[in-house]
């Protein structure tokens, strides 16, 4: 018997005779927070920074200037831009733009400052950002190699209130990165601290019509 | 199961030695005392948590009963996604197929994401004997690695480390295996990580092959998932071509739904945060996004028998949060590496001697390492009644050995160990008198899939009485 039959056999014969297990009761809440799209996003906000994200709130006719200057701030050499990006979050960006090609190498892109995307989703409750490499998000490694990463959210669209919200509106068949706040370690003494091999800033925009 | 510390002593020795370390003590003390509190609190934010743990207590069950046709979903699923699925009965199996895997790529290193996993079967040395280099890239395991020393916690590794003691070791050790530490290092915990930082990063860009484990498996999506908080995760999760991912088979969950429970209740226990900042989700591979190869290797190593044991099946529940770790006054002051095993704490003294069998004196030895006061059961989000199953694991030790037996003698000694430390004992009864009080006791006639909501039968008497009565 190869170990594949092995092992199922053993499964077999260790639960034969062993009573029926009961089934999976779904009571637990599916949110926690009221049904008011100015509460879930104002929630999203506190958890965000929470966590030490850095939380700007914008609409379409700002995003261009806020983005440039977050670059700026940040002294941004160049920015990487993953395809599918709406031309005018960047429209004002001085510095270089570095597309993501298929032969980019990791190297390359650690040569890179920062990354600006979009999302998928972003969950109140959590503080947390879903991304599934769907336009204007590239492939995982572009938002995880740069030291900063600027993620926009679009509001009310983009946001829901809690997990099972957002995994009824995920597809498993994507690569999904949850992001919750800027990269951290609690290994040193169990105490929190911000950045260790993600991108150490994350500036997340939330971007109303 | 592999993977005993040789020449481990049995768990009241090494206990003792615990208790005479101060360093250690206070180091454990301090880091078990600020999480405990914060998830407290971590746990308060959520009205519906006893909902949530008795979901993700059947979810478990349930998919335990008929893991055979879970197995085979998920096999079916994560090769349709482009994976490639491997079987392995025990540890060694499962590192000649991974050594074979790593070596068909003719690569010779190899970067890690922490797996309890991995550790368990010993991959790093049987890696080792074949050439090939694995380099550990969780910071606390960073830390083991580098200070040739062992994890003492399920999720930070070092606890046992204090900053001093980390410095010194980042300062004495990461030039022998590649970028030393910057020049004046500090005992700064962000210097610290900054130092981890660089010198991983080299490793992390020149990867080929990388290796994971995963927390769940999605039966019918193929998904694995993976938590983490330091990124090094989605580092060998992404940039590699080649990724091998080593899980046991009772990490496997029937559907994508499931995932919305433990996605609740994991973070919270385990690092007492409304989520970790980093959790990575893959189904197979990804056209141009990450690996372009994906080898998944199901372990048993054990776990068909602990499956096997109707009291003891339910500690394969485990989603390895360490909460249980964390409240144990056992645990607080023996420290991790008196229980002889990956799995420390009340999780390892009822999984480590069911994976690997009684018959060593430390694992004869485990079942006796707790004061049955039922703080364990209290925290974990899964509700394993780990008295019940540490009870039930004494009966067995004591089956086996008989009286005057080393295994019984090795037994006696960890539970006068337990006795003869009243700080141990006391904290115990406290914590079984606080709880005691919350719940009603569990029917009588409940079979063995129970509701968590029940409360899990403590010994009525005092731990020093069970202990007496027993003894003779
Ligand atoms: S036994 Fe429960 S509390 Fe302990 S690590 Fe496992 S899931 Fe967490």
């Amino acid at each position: 018997m190869n170990a594949r039959d092995r092992i199922l056999a053993r499964v077999r014969a260790a639960v034969e005779g062993a009573p029926e297990a009961p089934p999976v009761v779904r009571d637990y809440l599916v949110s926690h927070t009221p049904d008011d799209p100015a509460a879930v996003l104002d929630l999203l906000h506190e958890n965000l920074v929470d966590y030490r994200a850095r939380v700007h709130r914008t609409d379409e006719a700002g995003i261009g200037a806020l983005v440039a200057g977050l670059l700026a701030a940040r002294g941004a050499g160049s920015v990487l831009v993953p395809r599918g990006l709406p031309p005018e979050w960047l429209a004002e960006a001085a510095c270089a733009h570095v597309e993501d090609g298929a032969e980019s190498t990791a190297a390359d892109l650690d040569a890179v400052t920062s990354v600006v995307t979009g999302c998928a989703l972003a969950i109140a409750e959590t503080g947390t950002l879903v991304l599934d490499g769907g336009p204007a998000q590239g492939r995982r490694r572009i938002t995880l190699v740069p030291d900063h990463h600027i993620c926009v959210v679009r509001v009310p669209g983009q946001i829901v209130a809690s997990v099972p919200q957002a995994m009824a509106r995920l597809d498993p068949g994507r690569p999904l990165t949850w992001i919750s706040g800027p990269s951290a370690t609690s290994d040193i003494e169990l105490d929190r601290v911000e950045g260790v091999h993600g991108p150490r800033t994350l500036d997340v925009v939330l971007l109303s019509p | 199961m592999s993977g005993t510390f040789v020449g481990m002593p049995a768990f009241p020795k090494a206990a003792r030695d615990a208790v005479r370390d101060t360093t250690l003590r206070g180091n454990l003390r301090h880091a078990t005392h600020t999480i405990r509190d914060k998830r407290a609190k971590a746990v308060a934010e959520l009205d519906d948590w006893q909902q949530l743990r008795e979901a993700g207590k059947r979810i478990k069950d349930l998919t335990l009963r008929h893991l055979d046709r879970h197995l085979l979903r998920l096999e079916e699923s994560v090769t349709a996604a482009g994976g490639t699925v491997h079987w392995a009965a025990d540890a060694a199996e499962a590192n000649r197929i991974v050594g074979d895997l790593v070596k068909a790529t003719g690569e010779t290193e190899v970067v890690k994401v922490k797996s309890m996993a991995t550790q368990e079967i010993g991959l790093n040395e049987a890696l080792a004997a074949e050439g090939i280099h694995a380099y550990e890239t969780d910071l606390a395991e960073l830390i083991v690695q580098l200070g040739d020393d062992r994890p003492s916690h399920i999720l930070v590794p070092a606890i046992h480390r204090n900053r001093a003691e980390i410095r010194a070791i980042f300062r004495d050790r990461m030039a022998g295996w590649g970028r030393p530490a910057p020049e004046g290092l500090t005992d700064n915990p962000a210097d610290l990580a900054e130092a981890a930082r660089l010198h991983l990063r080299e490793k992390f860009l020149r990867a080929k092959v990388g290796i994971s484990g995963a927390n769940f498996m999605v039966a019918e999506t193929g998904t694995l998932v993976v938590f983490e908080s330091e990124g090094n995760g989605r580092m060998c999760l992404t940039l590699p071509e080649t990724l091998i991912s080593v899980v046991g088979i009772e990490k496997t969950v029937p559907t994508w739904q499931d995932l919305e429970v433990f996605l609740q209740t994991l973070p919270r226990s385990s690092t007492a945060e409304r989520m970790n900042p980093y959790t990575s989700m893959w189904t197979g591979t990804a056209d141009g996004d990450g690996p372009q190869t994906f080898h998944l290797v199901l372990l048993d190593n054990g776990r068909t028998d602990a499956l096997a044991d109707d009291v003891g099946r339910q500690a394969l529940r485990c989603i390895r949060c360490s909460a249980c770790l964390n409240v144990c006054p056992v645990y607080e002051r023996a420290g991790g590496h008196a229980y002889g095993s990956v799995y420390p704490g009340p999780i390892g003294a009822i999984l480590t001697p069911q994976l690997r069998g009684t018959t060593s004196e430390i694992d004869a030895s485990l079942p006796y390492a707790s004061s049955l006061c039922g703080a364990c059961y209290e925290v974990c989000p899964v509700a394993i009644d780990i008295p019940e199953v540490l009870v039930h694991l004494r009966e067995k030790v004591a089956d086996r050995g008989g009286p005057g037996h080393r295994l019984e003698k090795a037994a006696m000694k960890a539970a006068t160990w337990a006795m003869d430390h009243p700080g141990a004992m006391a904290a115990g009864e406290r914590a079984a008198s606080r709880t005691r009080a919350l719940h009603p006791r569990r029917p009588p006639g409940a079979g063995a899939w129970t509701d968590s909501r029940d409360l899990p039968e403590l010994p009525a008497e005092p731990f020093r009485d069970w202990w007496r009565k027993n003894r003779t």
